[in-house]
């Protein structure tokens, strides 16, 4: 199976895997992988499931469109490469990646 | 033509600018309130007058006319029924004639998510909620982006986790202290003696407000939120004023006694700390209404809800002695608990907005300038998004998806401190307390807003350390 890897602020990795076509969000939630929250079920309308991807990643997830940037950029920790995981479908390409979480979810 | 009319609206800004600098705010209040008096003795704006009546059941009553913004719904016990059935017969349900004006309410989960995400098309401007209030304070709650999103942002760091992570320690010092003072020999008003004064000390020590004068905010929250004609509370116009303006008086003068004293080299983690040390806010001082309106937003939004949670979840156990006893064996079941506290009480009914285009919505067709009511306390109870939704659960797999917090832009800033306030209260509680007891029943806030409490009589047992 393909594998995503959530690092916690402190560096924690949890290494988990993903099924194609559901979210990064679903997918951290469904194997309670610390920090990621998602409170609004997947809509962009908590920004509780934020990630910074790498730059390595960035071309192969795409950056954030405009309805996460409202959420997220409200938090003092939004990034250039800031995603909300409930809007990051999961697909084969992704086998592999890495993304960082905040410190805190808004 | 136009280069003209540009000079005009200038020059209009120049003057409303410099009057909002120069004239001060407790004036501004003042002024707003010689006007609606003057409104009122020419015969307009006749105060809003509600007097109880038991309301009749759900079924009784034609669908059409079911009314839900009757500020005594939640004290008799009938909103539950109302909005089953408006969920149920009409989730988007057109109400053509209230105390306060028509309005549409949406009941459903879904429906409540999907305007509370659309800001273009759901404005929040100019007020969030039912009625007129006599001034409009410019808080960014009532604001839309991108100004919303600066006015926020100049301000959230204040209850940001962050900032929550320092204060932990003094937020447990403080609730312990309360609960170390209550009698266990006799009942007490739980409200008065744990709910307001833990709110009230968290947030004299958010604004650093003088600790001993606490309850002036607890005041001036409650008559500035529970005005007759906003919610269908008890404040009649006159009062909001007073309160309005002794509220700007004084924190006016706490801003100049906080420069004063950050010019001494003194720092801190309060709200007036943060603005003067943002480039964005360090002037707020100079727009007095702006200033008012983000005190108020903060004094209002961090009281009535914390405070009606911390009620409800000794009622919710109370009622629910399984529930009690289940989480006295398995503490760690708090956090989730309090999300499902949140959820069962909604401490705030709804957020309102205005349609700012003709809409096709659950359909029906809304029109531009329509004003719509958000009903949180019905999604939170949505069959289709909560298994058995007027249970209260404490171990819920879903309660963290409640919607008193709301979602999209305006989700509640202060999330993160309630959350903290309701787990320390209930970590502390469980080490001292074996048993309760709420005695009799409760009286409600008149409200169509606030789901509150305004006495709840409790005996507490405690524990034996056996």
């Amino acid at each position: 199976m393909p594998t995503v890897t959530f690092v916690e602020h402190d560096g924690t990795p949890h290494t988990i895997d993903f099924v194609e076509g559901q979210s990064m969000m679903e997918a951290a939630t469904n194997n309670a992988v610390p920090g990621i929250e998602g409170d609004c079920g997947g809509e962009a309308a908590c920004g509780t499931c934020h990630i910074i991807i790498t730059d390595d990643w960035i071309s192969t997830t795409g950056t954030r469109s405009d309805r996460e940037s409202q959420m997220i950029e409200m938090s003092p920790e939004c990034q250039a490469n800031s995603r909300l995981a409930c809007q990051l479908v999961a697909s084969k390409a992704m086998d592999g990646l890495k993304v960082r979480l905040p410190e805190f979810q808004m | 033509m136009k280069t003209k009319k540009n000079v005009l609206e200038r020059a209009m800004v120049s003057v409303q600018t410099k009057v909002q600098a120069t004239v001060p705010a407790e004036r501004q209040v003042q002024a707003a309130h010689m006007a609606k008096k003057a409104q009122r003795l020419a015969g307009k704006g006749k105060p809003l007058v509600l007097t109880e009546r038991p309301i009749p059941d759900a079924a009784d009553v034609p669908l059409a006319e079911l009314d839900v913004s009757n500020p005594f719904l939640f004290r008799q016990g009938k909103s539950r029924d109302y909005f089953k059935r408006l969920r149920e017969e009409a989730p988007v349900h057109y109400m053509p004639d209230s105390p306060f004006g028509p309005f549409w309410s949406i009941t459903r989960y879904e429906d409540i998510r999907a305007v509370d995400t659309n800001a273009e098309v759901f404005s929040a401007e100019p007020v969030i909620v039912m009625g007129d209030i006599p001034l409009e304070i410019a808080m960014f709650i009532a604001m839309d982006p991108p100004r919303h999103d600066t006015q926020r942002k100049a301000v959230q760091g204040v209850v940001a986790p962050k900032n929550l992570k320092e204060m932990e320690s003094l937020i447990r010092e403080r609730i312990v202290e309360v609960l170390d003072s209550l009698p266990t020999d006799r009942p007490f008003d739980w409200v008065d003696r744990v709910s307001i004064e833990i709110t009230g000390r968290m947030l004299a020590t958010l604004l650093d407000f003088p600790y001993e004068q606490r309850r002036k905010l607890t005041y001036w929250s409650d008559a500035i939120s529970g005005t007759t004609e906003g919610t269908g509370g008890i404040t009649h116009q006159d009062e909001f004023f007073k309160a309005t303006a002794e509220l700007a008086r004084e924190f006016i003068a706490l801003w100049h006694d906080k420069a004063a004293r950050r010019e001494q080299g003194e720092t801190g983690f309060d709200l007036v700390t943060l603005m003067q040390s943002s480039d964005e806010t360090k002037d707020m001082i100079s727009r007095p209404l702006e200033f008012l309106g983000n005190l108020t937003l903060l004094i209002v939004g961090g009281n009535d809800t914390t405070r009606n949670s911390m009620s409800g979840g000794v009622l919710a156990l109370h009622q629910n002695r399984d529930q009690f006893e289940k989480l006295k064996a398995n503490p760690d079941l708090i956090p989730n608990m309090v999300s499902e506290i949140i959820r069962w009480q909604t401490p705030l009914a709804y957020m309102r907005r205005i349609a700012t285009r003709d809409v096709h919505f659950g359909g029906q067709f809304i029109r531009k300038g329509d004003k719509i009511i958000m009903w949180y306390a019905s999604g939170n109870r949505d069959e289709a998004q909560f298994d058995d939704p007027d249970a209260f659960r404490i171990d819920r797999a879903n309660a963290r998806h409640h919607m008193s917090f709301g979602f999209g832009v305006h989700r509640c800033m202060g999330n993160r401190l309630a959350e903290m306030q309701l787990r320390i209260l209930w970590e502390e509680l469980l080490a001292r307390f074996d048993q309760i007891e709420v005695i009799g029943e409760p009286t409600y806030v008149q409200s169509n807003f606030v789901r509150g409490y305004g006495r709840m009589i409790v005996q507490l047992t405690p524990k034996s350390d056996g």
